[in-house]
Parts: C-alpha cells; structure tokens; sequence
C-alpha cells in the first residue's frame, strides 16, 4: 500500500519508527493531490508546496531533536474554505469572497496547528455551505472519487473528495444539516458531526449559527477519533462552546460497548429509500446483532418533518448570517457608482449565486412581518418536538441506527435544476442538528455500480466518546475502510 | 403559487438583492415549491409547545471588562473594497454622489 492510501495513524507510526519522514508523506501527498486534482477538482486552492515542504522539514527537525510533537504532527489536513485561514484566501466558494484573506485563524484550524498538522489547501464546497453535491459552487463542481460522473455529496464536498481521492489523509469539513455526514457516505469515509458545542466555530463563516458544527473526515472511526481529539475544547471565542472536558477518544475506540442497544426508527426506512441502501444498511444492523448489540424499534414521529423545518431555520439563520456581506468592510463591491442602498444591492446581487440568494430570500420571507409566527415561530415549535422524539427515545437506547442518505452518489446536474429534490437528500440528517446531538456516518458497503453507501450513528449530547466506541465496533468485524477507489 | 412576483420583488429589496426580473420570476416558481413543501408543518398541532431557538442551554457568558489588544487597523482594514487613510471608503449615505474610492 502507497504512502498515500494509509490512515493518519499509520503515517504516525511510520513517522515515529523512522520509516517515513513528514517530508516523504508531505512530498507523497502534494504528487497525488496534483496528479489527481484534474479529474477530481477538490480544491478551491490547491495546497502550497512550500509551505507544505517547509512545515514538514520543521517537523523533521523537531523529531530528530527530540522535542515534543503534537497528536497530528507531519499529517496534512485539507480544510473546507469556509474556516479561516491566516494569510490564506478563504473564499466559501463565493464571488462574494474572492479575494478575501482572513487576517486570523478558525479555533479548528488553530488547534490543528498546535498539534502539529500541516494544512494542506482549501477544499471545495457548496457556495456558504448551502448545497448537498458541491455544484453550487461558484467556481468548479467536485467529482465522487468512486465514479467521477457523479457528485460528491456536500456542501464539504471537496473536502470528502480529498480523503476518499487520497488527495490527503484527512479533512476538515462543517455539518449544517448533513454538509459532513452525507458527502462522507457518498464518497465510502467516515465523518462525524459533533455535538453543538463540542467544537468552536470561531472563525467559521457562519451559515446558521445554531446548527453548523465543525468536523472531521478520515479514511476510519480512529483518525476520526484522533481528529476529535484535536479540535474538541471550550474556546471563550465561541460563546456557545461547551466547557466540557475532551475524553481521549484514541484510548478507549476499541473498547467495545457492552449490551449495546441500539434504537431503529421506522422512520428512516419509509418511502424514498433506495432498495440497495436500505439492504446494506439492514445487514450492517444485523452484524451488530452478532456483536451481541440488541435492536430496538424505535419510532422519531416528529422526523418526516424535520426537513421543513430546517428549510425555515435555515435560511432564517442565514438571511440574518449574510447580512454583514455588504459590500462595505470586506468582500465584492460592485463597480456600479449609486447610493449606498443600490452599492448594498448590487454587490450582493453579483456577489452571491443563486442558491444563496434563493435562502437569503426564503430566510426573509419567513422572518418578514406577518409571516413570522406561521413560519419561523411554527418551525421552531415542531423544533422543540423533533428534539423531545430523541430525548424518549435515548431513554430505550444507547444510539438510533439508520442510512446516512436515502441513495447513494447520484450524477452531477442530475438534481441541480430542481432545488426542492436535492433538499431531499438530507432528509435522514438534518434532525441531529435540529437537536443538537452527534452523529457520524461510516461506509457500510456498496451498490451492485460500485458506489459507496453510509451507516448513520446518532447518540445523546457530549457521547461522542461512545459513539466512536459503537462505529468502531463495526468497522473492526468488516473491511469497507480499507476500500479505496481508482482515480 | 403561494408567493406572487409582487411578494418576491418586495422581499428582494427587503434583502438587499439587486435581481434580474428573469431571475424574480424563476425564484417565484421555486420558492412556492419549497413553501407548499413546508405547508406540511400546519397538520401538526403545536398548541402550548414552547418554541425551541437553541438546541442546548444557552447562557449569558460574561468576562472581566479588561481591555485586550484589538486587531491592528492594518490587518482591519486589509479586505476593504475602498481604503481611505485608517477608514474605510464607502459611499455617501444621504446623497447619489459617486463612492469614495482610491
């Protein structure tokens, strides 16, 4: 196996016995990245190699002196371009933010930093992260590694493509209403959702401040438990981040979880889910049953509406969100001369794309006078009821089970007319973020064409720790982490 | 329809949004669609539930009132479309003159 198909935790342990240096994984990663990136486009700006190369041979030295090195020392990271980067363009895929270069770093970016961890480019997204395959980008569509006519997923698209494409052992990615968990399923990797609050989203451009969370890709549950272990912590940036301890995840992801119950809601397996999903996914149910685990028929009855309710959450949060981008203190300016409110209109309606103006639209609407309390006020109601469903039922379960995505990758421009069906795809994810709580996806298989398909876990607030535990259990009794498409 | 072009066109300006009329009407026909999908909300009977803005606690968070270095006007000012001097160029609030800009 080539440097660039093993996990971060491989290429530590190569590091550490002197069998690779950071510069060979870094020199590795820059070849496959570049070599790849024509058929994959995952970057929006593609790593520096100087920058790289001069970042590994610091972590060289250090080895070589003996000095302390972080949890992710040498190991390239793709980061989604929606956390800020220092001195590095930052751009959320938007005409809006072309030319925009963060004058700090995101909280997760810092942390990777301090650990150790090269930052290795910026990856594509859906523009401002509204979008579920990567097309909405302003710039360039990602491909799916395992079918390079199909979609990524998103809106961490590109940095899904990075990890499953081999184009870097790990990513940064943020989860809104399923940004990381269903590209991770679409492209056969591992990403995790933590819970609200577990990481800072300091200088994370905000889409909907009470959903987005930060979050790691990776090939398996223990680079994810690695990442975790990283970005996890309380930031007083970040007023809403916890001030919870972060359990070492990497020391306890193979302790399996005794007399595990696990919660199955009828929900999830309805109308809409694709035939080859739903079997891989029962026999990933049943593997579990032989690991001893005990399923249980839950129901979530608030579920099927979870969706209409982030469409107004969402856009709501979003609407308020973009208002900063004004034209004013940073971003697009538009060159046409006028008052200050036709400076404000104009720069945004050149700025932004269609599907960012469609939410800022929507989000007003639903906020504006006399719709208020028929939608937002409504929204925020079946809100408290989504979140009452997993409440009851973690009280009969350890985690709830189902298909991160009702199918696997489908073609790109296949949806991208028909914005209501692509909204669709997130159906099985958006109510762990309306709730708050964490949730992965791990690959659990693939259709008879090859394309991956993804086991969703959700669990009780702050229990990634268990979490992790559970998805590793899995992953120990099968091989679908090992699989890494040809590109 | 649920919204009318009227609706969209007044709700663009509320936003902010300079759009072409081509683009007001395609908004119309896609935006209705995601309304009468959100409909669905009105079969359940929320009556007496207490809405739900935050998904865990929330609290004030208060710190000493210290004074810490800010951002150097530099780096402040990097990203501004239009600089003038430590300011940043924008155009006239009350009247049409032309935008500052260097």
């Amino acid at each position: 196996m080539s440097l660039i198909e093993k996990t971060a935790t491989e290429l530590l342990a190569l590091q550490a016995e002197g069998k690779a240096s950071a510069l060979e994984i870094a020199d590795a990663f820059l070849a496959a990245s570049a070599a790849r990136e024509p058929k994959l486009k995952s970057f929006m700006l593609a790593p520096d190699a100087d920058a790289v190369r001069t970042r590994a041979k610091a972590i060289d030295a250090a080895r070589a002196k003996g000095e302390p090195l972080g949890k992710l020392a040498g190991v390239p990271v793709a980061v989604k371009d929606v956390l800020c980067t220092k001195g590095i363009r930052t751009t959320c895929s938007s005409k809006m933010l072309e030319n925009f270069v963060p004058p700090y770093d995101a909280h997760a970016v810092e942390r990777l930093k301090t650990e150790g961890a090269i930052i290795f480019g910026k990856t594509n997204m859906d523009e401002f992260a509204m979008g579920s395959s990567t097309e909405n980008s302003a710039y360039h569509t990602t491909r799916n590694p395992w079918d390079t006519t199909r979609v990524p997923g998103g809106s961490s698209g590109g940095s899904a493509a990075a990890v499953a494409g081999c184009q870097a052992p790990l990513s940064l990615g943020t989860d809104t209403g399923g940004s990381i968990r269903q590209p991770a399923a679409l492209c056969g990797i591992v990403g995790m959702k933590p819970t609200y609050g577990r990481v800072s989203r300091y200088g994370l451009i905000a889409f909907a401040s009470s959903l987005d969370q930060v979050g790691p890709f990776a090939h398996d549950v223990t680079d994810c438990a690695l990442m975790m272990e990283a970005i996890a912590g309380h930031d007083k940036r970040d007023s809403t981040s916890v001030n919870e301890s972060v359990p070492a995840y990497t020391r306890t992801v193979n302790d399996p979880v005794k007399g595990l119950r696990i919660g199955v809601p009828k929900e999830f397996f309805g109308q809409g889910l694709d035939a080859e999903v739903e079997a891989s996914v029962r026999a990933a149910l049943k593997e579990y049953e032989k690991l001893g685990a005990t399923l249980v028929d839950v129901s979530l009855p608030h579920s099927p509406y979870a969706l209409a309710v982030y469409y107004i959450v969402a856009p709501a949060e979003a609407s308020s969100n973009l208002a900063r981008f004004d034209g004013m203190h940073y971003g697009h300016r538009t060159a046409t001369k006028g008052d200050l409110i036709a400076t404000y209109s104009k720069s945004r309606g050149e700025g932004f794309g269609p599907e960012v103006q469609r939410r800022i639209i929507l989000g007003t609407y639903v906020l504006s006078s006399g719709y208020k309390d028929a939608y937002y006020l409504k929204a925020l109601k079946v809100r408290r009821l989504v979140k009452k469903d997993f409440d009851d039922t973690f009280a009969t379960c350890d985690v709830v089970m189902g298909p991160t995505t009702p199918t696997a990758a489908f073609k790109a421009g296949e949806k991208s007319d028909d914005p209501l069906a692509l909204y669709l795809s997130d159906v099985y994810t958006v109510s762990c973020n309306l709730a708050g709580i964490p949730g992965l996806s791990i690959p659990c298989g693939f259709t008879k064409t090859g394309l991956p398909i993804g086991l969703q876990l959700l669990g009780t607030p702050f229990a990634e720790e268990k979490l992790l535990r559970v998805a590793r259990m899995y992953e120990a009794a099968t091989d679908w982490h090992t699989k890494r498409p040809v590109v | 329809m649920s919204l009318s072009l009227d609706d969209v066109r007044k709700v663009a300006k509320l936003a902010r949004l300079d759009m072409p009329e081509a683009d007001l009407a395609r908004m119309q026909v896609q935006l209705s669609a995601i309304l009468d999908y959100i409909d669905q909300l009105n079969q359940l009977d929320t009556d007496g539930v207490e809405p739900l803005a935050h998904p865990l606690p929330v609290r004030n968070v208060f710190r000493p009132d210290e004074p810490t270095p800010s951002l150097p006007v530099d780096a402040a000012l990097q990203n501004a479309p239009s600089r003038v001097g430590d300011y940043f160029g924008v155009p006239a609030v009350f009247d049409t003159d032309e935008p500052v800009s260097h």
